[in-house]
């Protein structure tokens, strides 16, 4: 699975990626993590509201940050 | 000497570590503390921080955050959004991102993708700027306790003139680059349709009149009409009225559990009636219970975390801006470590100059969220001019230096330096005209 985190690199941002990878771990799935913190980069994938996570391609959450729990429900 | 030099080079860390313990060493070591202004100066940012505490936290601050998470999470984004999107009518555009601001800027992080958004796959240019003007300018925490620090004239007009420069300043960029906005292409609009509606619109605008209401009538000041003496003397009984009326609305519309309501109702009175005289208790029992009760709540739980959110961003940097303010300007009435006249004879006046400078230093300044309202009023207490005060007010949220350097990055050099320019000459003549002629 290929997770893109899209944030400038504020606390939530950092929050969404470790939760994002404690879900991928506990499902036990592979997964590589990219993190988007580009301004110009954020805004042509179309995100407008930070943080945001993309999963193969797929935008999944934008504009907070989910429970290891919700993203678990959402990859599995 | 080079030895020196590339030691420091493979080590900057270290290095810098070094010349910050020798640096703070040396002020401390210089610090004149038998002067009588420096052992004043401490003393001001003390008794000023605890003035806010006693006066502000918890009959404004508190509400307000309150307030603003409510609209985090139930105004819904995409109405708003669908008239900033690629196929909105330009006019239509401007008019919903100038006030929108404050509905649609959370953290300060999302402004900027918002912000570029707006500008490259949306309504372009000048809603764009309408909107990253805005959104500082109006936001709701911040002409809130705008208006409680600095009296209800300056709130007032900080609202009133953020909207019309944020309308008039996107209006003049679009203007200016209207050949090159006439040439972009629609991409997709995506995080432009609207999204379903959850709650009703009138149970929507019923709690926020509600709780606007609470904050308006708690924070009633005496003043010289008597009405409003007459309304002084009532307004913890009303405040108590609309907060009965807002738990019968909790309950009716938004279902929350009736014996833990009845529960709070009960602790707050309770409260009032066995610690009389302190209204801020009961207040304060009041605003932590309903945010535990929503937290308890699965489907308003966002509600309170979006307000814990704000206070957490907010409260540590609040608190250091009032203490720098009471350090440097003092309490209104009081002198910190720079002298009156010093600002007097900077701002002192409503003339064109003064207002001219607080522009300036307001545009280059960095505020964060509220730090201005403590340091406008340190100004004003030190004699600067009402005109003044409003052109920091306008200038001083919306820009700061490190601020530009990111909006560069977004719409280029010149369109962020013409913004800035635009910024500061409508504020400077803004304050002048409410300096002279209110």
């Amino acid at each position: 699975m290929k997770f893109v985190i899209y944030g400038s690199g504020c606390s939530k941002c950092n929050l969404l990626t470790a939760n994002a990878k404690s879900a991928a771990e506990a499902l036990g799935l592979d997964y590589e993590v990219e993190k988007v913190t580009d301004v110009n980069g954020i805004i042509s994938a179309g995100i407008m509201h930070t943080p945001a996570l993309e999963v193969d391609g797929k935008i999944l959450i934008e504009g907070k940050v989910s429970s290891v729990e919700t993203i678990k429900g959402m990859l599995g | 000497m080079n030895r020196l030099v590339t030691l420091y080079k493979e080590n900057p860390h270290q290095g810098n570590l070094l010349l910050a313990l020798i640096g703070s060493f040396l002020v401390i070591y210089f610090l004149p503390v038998d002067s009588p202004r420096l052992g004043n100066a401490w003393l001001e940012s003390i008794k000023l921080t605890n003035w806010y505490a006693r006066e502000h936290v918890i009959l404004c601050l508190l509400p307000a955050f309150v307030i603003a998470g409510a609209m985090a999470v139930y105004i819904s984004q995409g109405s708003v959004m669908r008239y900033l999107g690629p196929q909105a009518p330009k006019p239509v555009a401007l008019g919903v991102a100038s006030v929108s601001g404050a509905l649609l800027a959370v953290c300060s992080c999302t402004v900027l993708p918002l912000f570029g958004g707006i500008y490259k796959r949306g309504a372009g240019l000048g809603a764009a700027i309408a909107f990253l003007y805005s959104g500082p300018a109006i936001n709701v925490m911040a002409v809130v306790v705008t208006a409680k620090v600095l009296g209800a004239e300056l709130g007032i007009a900080r609202a009133l003139g953020a909207i019309v420069f944020a309308l008039v300043i996107g209006a003049i960029m679009h203007l200016i680059f209207r050949r090159e906005e006439a040439e972009r292409s629609a991409t997709s609009d995506r995080g432009f349709t609207a999204d379903e509606q959850e709650k009703s619109l009138s149970a929507t605008v019923a709690l926020f009149s509600l709780m606007v209401g609470i904050l308006v009538f708690a924070n009633w000041a005496p003043a010289n009409s008597a009405t409003w003496m007459v309304i002084y003397e009532w307004k913890w009984l009303i405040t108590s009225g609309l907060g009965l009326l807002l738990v019968v609305l909790l309950v009716g519309y938004w279902q929350w559990s009736i014996p833990r309501l009845v529960a709070l109702v009960a602790v707050v009175v309770l409260s009032a009636i066995l610690v009389p005289g302190v209204p801020q208790l009961p207040f304060a029992l009041g605003v932590l219970g309903l945010m535990l009760l929503a937290l308890m709540s699965t489907r308003d739980q966002e509600w309170a975390t979006q307000s814990w959110d704000f206070a957490k961003q907010i409260m540590p940097l609040l608190l250091a801006g009032v203490f720098i303010a009471g350090l440097l300007l003092g309490r209104p009435g009081h002198q910190g470590l720079i002298p009156d006249e010093w600002v007097n004879a900077a701002v002192g006046d409503n003339s064109f100059v003064s207002t001219l400078v607080a522009s300036v230093l307001g545009a280059f300044m960095y505020f964060s969220t509220l730090t201005e309202v403590p340091i406008v009023e340190g100004l004003l207490g030190a004699g600067m001019g009402k005109g003044p005060a409003l052109a920091l007010l306008l200038a001083g949220p919306a820009l700061s230096l490190p601020n530009m350097l990111v909006i560069r990055t977004i719409i280029g050099g010149k369109k962020t330096a013409i913004y800035c320019v635009l910024v500061v000459v409508m504020a400077t003549f803004t304050g002048f005209i409410y300096g002279n002629f209110f």
